[in-house]
C-alpha cells in the first residue's frame, strides 16, 4: 500500500534499517513483507514463531529518532496481538486506535478487542468507525453499503472516545492500490477530512516534542 | 544478527527444533526433543468421527473483511434449503466468532449428550458450532494463544455429535497460521474435499489470497475455487463509481493466471450486510437480488465439484 514492495531490509550496527516511503525520509516501515523472498509466498507460521519476529521488530529494528510509532495489527485477540503488548509494554504505549466497520457483525467481533485492552490494561484511545457510507466521487450521492452507526454505538456502549467515521471512497482504495499519497493526491475526497480530522486528535492527545 | 527466518519445518518433521529456520524460535528445545514428533491421537480419533460426513469444504480467505463468514452461512443456508440435505456449520476463527450472529443463533448455548457436544440446530437439518456458544457474553474475549485454540479445534472435531452430515463446512479466520494448520492435520486422514477462497477484487486482496492459495498447495489441500466477493458495486444514482476496483483485473486475471477455477463474482448489495445483522438468510430475504443469483450459482459449482470427489479413499490430504 506504500508502494514498497519488493524493497529490502538492510542491516547496520544497530540493528535492522526500516524501509522509507517518501523521499523526505518522514516515514519508515517494517513487515514480515520485506523478508519474504517472493510476495506470494505464504507465511505458514505458528503463534511462537510469530512471537518471535514481533520482539524482533520492536527490540531489533534501528528505527531512530521517531515522534510516532503505528503498529498494524492482523484481526483477533491472540498471539500477535500479545507479543506486541508485551513487547511494547515498557515502552508506554500511548493507546489503541480501535477500528470498525458499521455493521452489527463487525460491531460484534470488535467489542472483544475492547474487553482485550482492558484485560492486557492497554488504554483505548478511540473506536474508528470505517467504510461508513459510500460517498460516490461522480454524484456525492451517499449509500451505507455496510449500514451506520454501529462504530459510534460500540463506543458509546464501551465508554471510550469515539474518534470518527472515515467514508468509503473509491480514490482512496485505488491510491492504495498504486502506492499513491492519498493525501497529497486527493485532498478533496471525502475520507480526507475524516482521516485529518482523526490524525488531529491524536496529534492532540501527544503532540510532537512531549516525551 | 540472526538470518531471515524460513518456514517451520513442523513440529512433527524429523527437522523439527533441528532446521537452520528452527533457530531463534521459542519451542526449538520442544520440538529438538522429539516431543512433538508422535502423531496426535486425536487424528484417528477425527477420522472415526468424520465417517458420518460425506463432504467437507474449508472457507478460507487470505484477508480479513472480504466477507468469509458471510459467505460460509449462505453456503450453509443454501445447501440446507433442501431439506434432504444434512449440513453442519463449523465456526473455527476461535477469536472473532461471527457464525452465531450472523445465523440468527446468539445468545445460544451448546449442550452435552453422551455422544458429546450437541450443535445448535437452526433447522432439522443445518447444526452449528462456535466457540461463540460457549461465552457467555457478547463482550467475552477469548486471549488465546495458538496451542490452546488449536485444542478447542481438536475439541471442536472429536466431541461434536454431528451425526449423518452431507456437507461439513469450516469457517475459518482470516491467515495462514494455526487455525488453519490445525484444520488441514486433523482432518489429514478424514480427506476434506478442498477450500473454497474468498477474496475482494482489488489487487491488495488478491495479494493475500495469492498467498492462501500457495498455502493450499503446500499443505496439499484441493482448491475448489476461488469467489470474489464485493465485485462491481456501482453508485445506484448515477452508475458511475466502482467501489472495490479490480486494478489488476480482479479475481479472474488472478485465477486464470494460477490456473485455478474462479467459482462466481458476489456483487455488493447493501441488504446482505443488513441480513447478516439481523441473523437472516439474504438468498430468502431478496431472491431476485443479483447477489443471490450469483450465491446459487456458487453453490451449485461446489456440489459439483463435491460429488465428483471420492467421499472416503484415494485423495486423502497430506499434513
Amino acid at each position: 500500500m506504500l508502494r514498497v514492495q519488493g524493497k529490502a531490509v538492510h542491516q547496520c550496527d544497530s540493528g535492522w534499517v526500516p524501509v522509507f516511503v517518501d523521499q523526505e525520509q518522514s516515514i519508515s516501515l517494517m513487515s514480515v513483507g520485506f523478508l519474504l523472498e517472493k510476495p506470494d509466498e505464504a507465511v505458514v507460521w505458528r503463534g511462537p514463531k510469530k512471537n518471535a519476529l514481533i520482539k524482533q521488530f520492536v527490540s531489533d529494528v534501528a528505527w531512530g529518532q521517531l515522534d510516532y510509532l503505528v503498529v498494524d495489527t492482523p484481526p483477533g485477540t491472540s498471539d500477535e496481538h500479545m507479543a506486541v503488548v508485551d513487547a511494547m509494554r515498557p515502552y508506554s504505549p500511548l493507546g489503541a486506535l480501535v477500528v470498525t466497520t458499521p455493521q452489527a457483525v463487525s460491531v460484534g467481533d470488535v467489542r472483544r478487542e475492547l474487553t482485550f485492552c482492558k484485560k492486557v490494561g492497554l488504554r483505548v484511545i478511540g473506536v474508528v468507525e470505517n467504510m461508513s457510507g459510500f460517498v460516490c466521487p461522480h454524484c456525492a450521492e451517499c449509500t451505507n453499503v455496510f449500514s451506520r452507526g454501529g462504530g459510534e454505538e460500540l463506543a458509546r456502549h464501551a465508554g471510550v472516545p469515539f474518534l470518527g467515521s472515515v467514508p468509503l471512497d473509491p480514490t482512496l482504495t485505488r491510491s492504495l492500490e498504486e502506492g499513491r499519497d492519498f493525501i497529497r493526491g486527493f485532498p478533496k475526497s471525502p475520507a480526507f477530512p475524516a482521516l485529518s480530522c482523526i490524525a488531529q486528535k491524536i496529534l492532540n492527545e501527544a503532540p510532537v516534542g512531549l516525551s | 544478527m540472526e538470518e531471515v527466518p524460513h518456514d517451520c519445518p513442523g513440529v512433527g518433521s524429523a527437522q523439527a527444533g533441528r532446521g537452520a529456520s528452527c533457530q531463534g524460535c521459542p519451542n526449538q528445545g520442544l520440538c529438538a526433543s522429539g516431543a512433538g514428533a508422535a502423531p496426535d491421537p486425536a487424528i484417528e480419533e477425527i477420522k472415526e468421527k468424520m465417517k458420518t460426513v460425506k463432504h467437507k469444504i474449508l472457507v478460507l480467505s487470505g484477508k480479513g473483511g472480504v466477507g468469509k463468514s458471510t459467505f460460509s452461512a449462505h453456503l450453509a443456508h443454501g445447501l440446507a434449503e433442501d431439506e434432504n440435505t444434512q449440513v453442519a456449520l463449523l465456526d473455527i476463527d476461535i477469536c472473532g466468532p461471527s457464525i452465531p450472529k450472523i445465523m440468527g443463533l446468539e445468545g445460544e448455548q451448546v449442550h452435552q449428550s453422551g455422544s458429546g457436544w450437541s450443535p445448535v440446530f437452526l433447522e432439522d437439518n443445518l447444526g452449528v458450532m462456535s466457540v461463540g456458544f460457549l461465552l457467555s457474553s457478547p463482550d467475552d474475549a477469548v486471549i488465546w494463544r495458538g496451542p490452546k485454540k488449536n485444542g478447542m479445534i481438536k475439541q471442536f472435531l472429536r466431541d461434536v455429535d454431528w451425526g449423518e452430515v452431507d456437507y461439513l463446512i469450516v469457517d475459518t479466520p482470516p491467515g495462514t497460521s494455526d487455525e488453519h494448520l490445525s484444520a488441514v492435520q486433523y482432518l489429514a486422514a478424514a480427506h476434506i474435499d478442498g477450500a473454497v477462497i474468498i477474496t475482494t477484487p482489488q489487487e491488495v486482496s488478491l495479494q493475500d489470497v495469492r498467498k492462501e492459495i500457495n498455502f493450499c498447495h503446500k499443505v496439499k489441500l484441493p482448491i475448489i475455487g476461488v469467489v470474489e466477493n464485493m465485485s462491481g458495486f456501482i453508485c445506484p444514482k448515477c452508475q458511475e463509481s466502482q467501489i472495490f476496483p479490480p486494478t489488476t483485473g480482479g479475481a479472474e486475471v488472478m485465477c486464470q493466471g494460477l490456473k485455478v477455477p474462479l467459482l462466481g463474482k458476489v456483487p455488493l448489495d447493501p441488504r446482505i450486510g443488513k441480513s447478516c445483522d439481523k441473523g437472516q438468510s439474504f438468498l430468502v430475504e431478496a431472491p431476485d437480488s443479483p447477489a443471490t443469483l450469483a450465491y446459487r450459482s456458487i453453490i451449485q459449482r461446489i456440489q459439483e465439484f463435491c460429488s465428483l470427489r471420492q467421499p472416503k479413499g484415494e485423495n486423502l490430504v497430506g499434513s
